[in-house]
This record gives C-alpha cells, sequence and structure tokens, in this order.
C-alpha cells in the first residue's frame, strides 16, 4: 500500500489506497450501451457510493465488478493485478460478496443455513470426507459456526435463527442477505440499494449496521442506494451515473454542488 | 377375523415395498429438478444403463464386443473372470459418475439458460443415445442380474403368521428381495437428508436448488454442483436398477419404469423429496390396493396398468403442485 495515498478520515478511519479499480469499462447488451467508457477507483476501508436515477446503469456497473457481466471493453484492477475474465463464484473466493436488489436468499433455507453458505469458500474439506463425517468435516462446520454466530449476534437477528427466510418480513430478509455477505468476511462487499423499500427506522438500522461493519472490521463497502439523505450521511465518496456515463465523482459535498448532478437530478429547463 | 382380511393386509404391504421401488426412481427425478430446473427423461434409461453396466463388470463382459468382431473379425466376448458384486457396484458407481461429468461438459454446459423445453428435450435426446449405447456396450439381449441378494417368498414369516386367519390362510407372503430393496431404499433417503441437510456440499446443492445467482454470488460453481447432482441421481438409478433387474431382468422395459415415477411425481411435487417417498408409497399401495378390492372383482382386473396415472389426473385438477411442491403463486 503506498504510504501518500492514505489518509485518515474525520472519524478516525484510516482510507488506503485504490482496492479496486475499474478502467474505462464499456458494456453493452446487443446495441443497448449500459455502461459508457466509465472509470472510477474503490479505496481500501471507504464506503464508496454509486448513484443515478433509474436505468443508469449502477446495478450492471456492481454486476461487472462481482462477474456477473463482462465488460466488451476496459480492464478491471482488484488488488494491483488486472483481473482476467472470471466467473463468479471465481471473485467470490477472492473476497467480493454482495447482496442484491431483489432480495435472492435461499428461500426454503433457515436464517443459519443461509448465513451458513456465505461461509462456502472458507471451508475446504473434500466430500468424502464430509460424507463420512470424519477428519476436518466436523472441527471446519463448529469452526465456521461460531464465525456465523458472531454475525448473527452483530446483525441482531438470533430470534429468527432457525426460520426459514422465506417466512420473514421484507426488512429481516434484507438483514440475512448483509449476514450472509458478512460471513464471507469479504474483502469487499457490495450492497445494491440495501435500503430500498424500508421504512425510516429500518434505513436507519440499516445505516448503522452498514457503519459499523467498515468501522469494526474495516471492511470497503460499494454501495448503490436511491436515498440522497442516506447516502450523503454515509459514504465517504460518491459515484454519479447517467444513462450510462459518469456525471460525477467525489466527496458527497462536491457532488452535491456539481452542475451536472443537479440538473441529472432535477432536470434542466429546456429553452 | 377371515382370511380375506389378512389378504388385504399382506396387499397392503406389498403395495407399500413396490412404492418404494418407484419412489427410488422419483428421487433421481426430483433431484436433478430441484438442482437445474431439469425433467430428466433419461433418468430411466440411466437405471437400465447403470444395471447393464453392473451384469457386464460382474460378469467380465467385454464392453464393444460385437463392434469389435465386426470390425476385426474376432470372436471375443468375455475376459474369462467374475467380479464380486461390491466390486462390480463400485465399478459401476465410478462409471456413472464420469457419465455425470460428460453430460456436464458435453451438453449442459452448452445449454445455460435455455428454455426448460429445449433441456427437456435434450434430455430426450440423451436417452436414445444412452439406451444405443448402453447396447452397442454390453449387447442388447436380456441379461439376469444377481448381486446375492436373497430371492422368492420370505418362508419364516410365511410360516409364522400362518395361524392368524384359521384355515383358509397360509400366511403372509412376502418377497425377499422386495424387503431388501425397502431396507436399501431407507437406507439411501436417510443418508441423502443427512448429507444436504448437515454437509456444506448437501447445503450448497440446496442453495442452487433454490437461487443460483445468489449461489454464485457465495462462490459456489453451478457447475460442480451440476456434476454431483448428476452423480448422485446416478447412484439412485444405480440402486432402482439393481432393485429392478434383480425382480425382472435387465432389459429394455427397465427403462419405463420412469414412466410410473411420472405419476409419483405429479402427487409429490417435483420439488420435494419426501413428496418422492410419500408420493411412491401412495401409488404403490393405491393401486395394489384398488386392484384388490375394486378392480379384481369388479372391473375385471388388470387396474394397476391404469390406476396410478387416473390417481395423478385427479391431483392434477385438485392440487396442480402436488402434496409437497412448492405453492404456485402467480403476482399479477
Amino acid at each position: 500500500m503506498n504510504a501518500i495515498d492514505s489518509y485518515v478520515t474525520a472519524d478516525g478511519r484510516t482510507i488506503g489506497a485504490a482496492v479496486m479499480e475499474m478502467k474505462n469499462i464499456t458494456l453493452r447488451f446487443g446495441g443497448v450501451t449500459a455502461i459508457k467508457d466509465i472509470s472510477f477507483d474503490i479505496r481500501e476501508g471507504e464506503v464508496r457510493a454509486i448513484i443515478g436515477p433509474n436505468g443508469a446503469g449502477k446495478s450492471s456497473m456492481l454486476n461487472v465488478i462481482n462477474g456477473f457481466y463482462h465488460p466488451q471493453e476496459g480492464e478491471v484492477w482488484f488488488h494491483g493485478k488486472k483481473r482476467l475474465a472470471m466467473k463468479p463464484h471465481q471473485i467470490a473466493k477472492q473476497g467480493i460478496a454482495r447482496t442484491f436488489q431483489n432480495i435472492a436468499l435461499f428461500k426454503g433455507m433457515s436464517t443459519l443455513d443461509n448465513i451458513m453458505t456465505g461461509r462456502l469458500t472458507h471451508m475446504k474439506t473434500g466430500m468424502m470426507s464430509q460424507m463420512m463425517w470424519w477428519g476436518g468435516a466436523q472441527a471446519e462446520e463448529v469452526a465456521n459456526r461460531e464465525v456465523v454466530e458472531k454475525v448473527i449476534d452483530f446483525l441482531e437477528i438470533q430470534a429468527i435463527r432457525k426460520t426459514p427466510v422465506g417466512r420473514l418480513p421484507y426488512g429481516f430478509q434484507k438483514r440475512v442477505e448483509l449476514g450472509r455477505a458478512l460471513a464471507a468476511e469479504p474483502k469487499l462487499l457490495l450492497l445494491d440499494e440495501p435500503m430500498a423499500g424500508m421504512n425510516v427506522e429500518e434505513k436507519e438500522d440499516m445505516s448503522r449496521f452498514i457503519l459499523d461493519v467498515n468501522d469494526e472490521f474495516g471492511t470497503t463497502i460499494a454501495l448503490i442506494e436511491h436515498d440522497m439523505g442516506v447516502v450523503m450521511d454515509i459514504a465517504d465518496r460518491v459515484v454519479v451515473m447517467d444513462y450510462g456515463k459518469k456525471i460525477g465523482d467525489g466527496t458527497p459535498d462536491e457532488v452535491r454542488n456539481n452542475q451536472d448532478v443537479v440538473d441529472a437530478y432535477l432536470g434542466v429547463a429546456h429553452d | 377375523m377371515p382370511a380375506n382380511f389378512y389378504y388385504g393386509i399382506e396387499v397392503f404391504l406389498n403395495g407399500m415395498m413396490a412404492g418404494v421401488l418407484y419412489s427410488l426412481v422419483a428421487l433421481g427425478f426430483v433431484l436433478i429438478f430441484k438442482a437445474s430446473g431439469i425433467f430428466n427423461y433419461a433418468q430411466g434409461v440411466m437405471a437400465l444403463f447403470a444395471a447393464m453396466t453392473l451384469v457386464g463388470f460382474q460378469n467380465g463382459q467385454i464392453p464393444f464386443s460385437h463392434l469389435i468382431n465386426t470390425i476385426f473379425g474376432t470372436n471375443i466376448h468375455h475376459f474369462g473372470w467374475h467380479l464380486p458384486a461390491i466390486l462390480a457396484i463400485i465399478l459401476t458407481l465410478m462409471v456413472m459418475i464420469l457419465f455425470a461429468y460428460l453430460v456436464e461438459k458435453y451438453v449442459l454446459k452448452h445449454l445455460v439458460n435455455q428454455e426448460p423445453i429445449i433441456l427437456f428435450m435434450a434430455t430426450i435426446g440423451l436417452a436414445y443415445f444412452m439406451e444405443g449405447f448402453g447396447d452397442l456396450m454390453w449387447g442388447a439381449d436380456i441379461k439376469k442380474l444377481d448381486v446375492g441378494l436373497p430371492q422368492g417368498g420370505n418362508t419364516w414369516i410365511e410360516a409364522n403368521t400362518a395361524f392368524l386367519g384359521g384355515d383358509d390362510f397360509y400366511g403372509f407372503y412376502l418377497d425377499n428381495l422386495d424387503m431388501w430393496a425397502t431396507v436399501f431404499a431407507g437406507l439411501l433417503v436417510v443418508t441423502l437428508v443427512l448429507f444436504s441437510q448437515y454437509t456444506k456440499t448437501g447445503r450448497a446443492l440446496r442453495a442452487v436448488a433454490d437461487d443460483h445467482q445468489a449461489a454464485l454470488s457465495v462462490g459456489i460453481s453451478l457447475r460442480a454442483i451440476w456434476v454431483i447432482v448428476w452423480s448422485i441421481a446416478g447412484f439412485v438409478a444405480l440402486v432402482a436398477g439393481i432393485m429392478w433387474g434383480s425382480k425382472s431382468g435387465v432389459q429394455f422395459s427397465l427403462s419405463l419404469i420412469a414412466l410410473k415415477a411420472l405419476p409419483v411425481l405429479m402427487l409429490g411435487g417435483f420439488t420435494s423429496i419426501p413428496g418422492a417417498i410419500i408420493g411412491g408409497l401412495i401409488i404403490g399401495v393405491g393401486e395394489k390396493m384398488f386392484e384388490f378390492l375394486i378392480g379384481a372383482p369388479f372391473l375385471g382386473g388388470a387396474t394397476e396398468n391404469w390406476f396410478a396415472y387416473m390417481l395423478a389426473l385427479v391431483f392434477l385438477v385438485f392440487r396442480p403442485q402436488g402434496l409437497f411442491g412448492d405453492k404456485i403463486i402467480e403476482r399479477v
């Protein structure tokens, strides 16, 4: 890490060098260009927000980062190395975890099992050993279970440990999904609209969890959010997208005063 | 108690055991359908192929001997050894795992995100390919499969229950093979349930069954899971092949047991393992009891051929998702 690059925020967190660099990313679906020549970076330990009107290409950008989409042009650099075309599950093994805009949980499984799946990248015993429940399999299961219990305590969802998540209310499902991502102990956590459809109280809870994750575990977070108030409160830096292009990048204050951003959100008078 | 009452019990027990065999086949369908949304038409042929391969290994048959003889004018057919059953079963299992790997590599991989009907058509193609390939490899003649399981009626049970029904009743007739099949099927199901509930691979299997994208995002390789699922389905097919093959010989009609699994699936639901078991038992008991109580006395018999499908039709009308299937809820 380059020492010159790092700085300390007002609330005492250290922001390091860039862990993730997107260089001139262009993504097309047939004739539609979802992302047009966008570059930005995510620094170690920061909360980086991606905002923009509907259809701006924010979710597509997150999908590029975690490998669901492969951009036609541009490069993705992770930890100072150019990333070659990888499958999403390989990228997950590199330490990138995510949540989804429309919750993607394993609905038939309990909260505990859902969060346990987040530990899969940390479990190494072979099939035979698991099948016979011998060797490392049992010890591994127990050790990983401890991590999961910590996540459950952290997110205050002890009461719903055994409940199949399909039966949980929306706010809890969002929380379980965050828990599954956290259980992976990711180096980079991607959150796609973690507060969509929540009421004020739930939003406050979720904001607190996100900040605590960032603060206590030093996890780097990139998130998409529509609620500007929330973004301005929790993000260190903000990328603004509109129609697949980047129209702003900087601290919340800088972005707020950027004329292009104001135009994109409020509309421009045509005269 | 009249003797007929005890015969009724005997029919019921035999129905249960026949049902277990139906369940075994249905189980293979459910496993693959849950994990990949594919209705695997080839499941029955997989059972036939597994049984053929097992017999071939046991008797030391030379694979593709007909082909080799035709091309080179030789006259080879057997290696001249006999493998013990357990060794042949292990070898057959390895063949089924290799088969799963090849199916994933050459078929499924290229059909990701296709419509279910396309995948279904692919499995039909696969079924006919396997059938032909199996014949080419081991020959199309009817084979006798014997892995050392006891056959025929159990005389001990018969002798010790004869006193129940008086002079007209000669004791319960229960087939040894059926009873062993029940025991093995039970063990298989318990193992599968434990495996899927308490191991990380099992958890990954369930995760893939629920949501492909989310599974990828936590680092599960879909392709690896598909190989595992098809291997397990291959194993289930092997067990079904052994049981049905020992009962009625290894021949083409073995692959038609897949058709018997269809009503079981409609009853139990395509996505439920317990559903496959209960569905199989209901069909097995239902068709035997219907034949005993109504079919034979009033309808001239042979109702077993159609009863299961009738029952499935009734279920489709009143509960299309089956007894245990996921509820079909369409949001408007």
